[in-house]
């Protein structure tokens, strides 16, 4: 995780859901690129982070991009966040013994069914190797995962609409990996509602 | 008989150890040297430290992390010298602080820099100014540069090995003029015109060497020292925050200003992109005129 650096956390709101990450791509100190992003959307409802080993983010993500598409076509639907996280997690126990180095967190929104009218915003997070949480309020992982825990423990506050937690969720990241000398160099926000996704980048410390 | 007579005798003398309590001020003997440092009580002292700290290598599975990280700068000009450093402290990759003073100032025309253990530098170029003090005192004339950085250089030297962690630069302006030398805990002691330590160094060296010249006015010169700092904090992730710059000219050294190294950076980038656009702007109005 300390190789490249890199931070991600996700939130839960009224009726939204948000997830945010920094944009640094590093070699141990020396700082390689500022617009590496670390949150890639399957849907327009699921978005999932990968912080972690740079090399295993793109391999896992093209991975999941394969198994997404194969669950598509042979459903005729798509994925719930619920379904993801435990594809997601599946997908990282086969690595049992050679882990991918990486802790996802995973934000999305489920489309209300008949079996489930009034579905909750959904965030999950898991270990290495594929150990699901699904917490309440807020998930959070990456370098500057336990500076991200003291911010968002303070700044969270249940039934956020979607502009106020934008601003919690980019004060809660911004402050965090302002304490993490491998996470920063620019961040980028997703607050995922019902009828769109507002993306927006943080003008952040560059140092 | 015997026994009666050393019962009636006056207590023993106190141990010359008492006395020197009595007498010396915090560790200083009344001579004012450093007496009895005191050293891990285990067969092999460095071999401790370096297993629970990361003092000497740095040991990244140690329990106890130092302050570390750092870029400081200093160059020698026409003008005197330019001392530049960042005010970032690190441990593991924890930002510890971003408000460190990582320039000592030992006496009106001495200046020390920190890099590697804050304590050790600080302990030791303040302990250094205590000796140009005395030097002063006793030879009723200001300590030259180079004696001032031997001082510090015999005394690290002696501890060799036991975990001391400098890379320091001694600054000032003597009867010679303006000198500069850069003195670590391994024993180097070297003279130059241009030095850069820490883990941002090699950055810094980029920008100092691509600008660097004898010559250069005090604001050239002031400018070079800030660029190569805001250089070095933004691409190494143990070094920023603020930038601490110094002048040292004939009459003693003088602090320029502290800087954010983020309102800097994006002050930079704001006319590098000015400065792009301008050149485009003047080469399509070129090709419209061919």
């Amino acid at each position: 995780m300390e190789y490249n650096g890199g931070s991600v956390v996700a939130m839960i709101g009224k009726d939204c859901v948000a997830i945010a990450s920094d944009l640094r791509l590093g070699q141990q100190s020396v700082g390689v690129a500022m617009n590496f992003e670390k949150v890639f959307p399957v849907n327009d409802k699921l978005y999932y982070g990968l912080p972690g080993l740079a090399t295993d983010v793109y391999t896992l993500r093209e991975q999941l991009r394969f198994r997404v598409n194969m669950y598509r076509m042979k459903e005729e639907r798509e994925i719930t966040p619920k379904t993801f996280t435990h594809l997601l997690s599946s997908t990282l126990y086969e690595k049992r013994f050679g882990p991918y180095f990486l802790e996802p967190v995973v934000a999305g929104l489920t489309t209300p069914t008949e079996l489930e009218p009034k579905p909750k915003p959904f965030i999950s997070t898991m270990d290495t190797i594929g150990c699901i949480t699904t917490p309440k309020d807020f998930a959070v992982a990456g370098t500057a995962q336990d500076k991200l825990y003291g911010m968002a423990e303070g700044l969270w506050e249940p039934d956020l609409e979607p502009e106020d937690l934008f601003e919690t969720i980019s004060q809660t990241l911004l402050n965090a990996v302002d304490r993490d000398a491998l996470s920063g160099w620019g961040a980028i926000v997703h607050v995922i509602t019902h009828d769109k996704v507002i993306t927006r980048q943080l003008r952040s410390r560059m140092d | 008989m015997n026994a009666v007579l050393q019962s009636l005798q006056p207590p023993a003398r106190h141990t010359n150890e008492d006395e020197e309590d009595a007498w010396g001020y915090g560790n200083l003997d009344q001579r004012g040297g450093v007496r009895g440092m005191m050293v891990p009580r285990v067969p092999d002292p460095a071999a401790f430290l370096n297993l629970h700290t990361d003092s000497i290598s740095s040991n990244p599975a140690a329990k106890i992390k130092l302050a570390h990280g750092t870029t400081t700068l200093a160059f020698r000009f026409k003008g005197g010298i330019i001392v530049a450093v960042d005010s970032r402290a690190t441990a593991g990759s924890y930002i510890a602080s971003g408000t460190v003073k990582k320039v000592i100032e030992i006496n009106p025309y001495l200046l020390g820099t920190m890099a590697g253990g804050a304590a050790d530098c600080q302990y030791w170029e303040t302990y250094l100014g205590m000796q140009c003090r005395l030097h002063e005192l006793r030879n009723k004339e200001r300590i030259s540069v180079a004696a001032a950085s031997k001082i510090l250089s015999n005394i690290v030297y002696q501890y060799k090995g036991m975990g001391l962690s400098m890379g320091t630069m001694i600054c000032g302006w003597d009867k010679t003029g303006p000198a500069l030398f850069y003195v670590d805990s391994d024993g180097s002691r070297l003279k130059g015109d241009l030095f850069s330590v820490g883990s941002g160094s090699t950055f810094a060296y980029g920008v100092l060497d691509q600008g660097y010249s004898y010559d250069l006015s005090d604001e050239e010169a002031q400018e070079l020292g800030r660029r190569s700092i805001i250089a070095a904090g933004h691409r190494d992730a143990f070094s920023g925050n603020t930038c601490n710059l110094f002048h040292v000219r004939e009459n003693g050294w003088e602090f320029i200003a502290n800087y954010d190294v983020n309102e800097l950076w994006y002050e930079y980038e704001a006319k590098k992109k000015a400065g792009a656009s301008q050149a485009q702007a003047q080469k399509d109005e070129g090709m419209a005129v061919e």
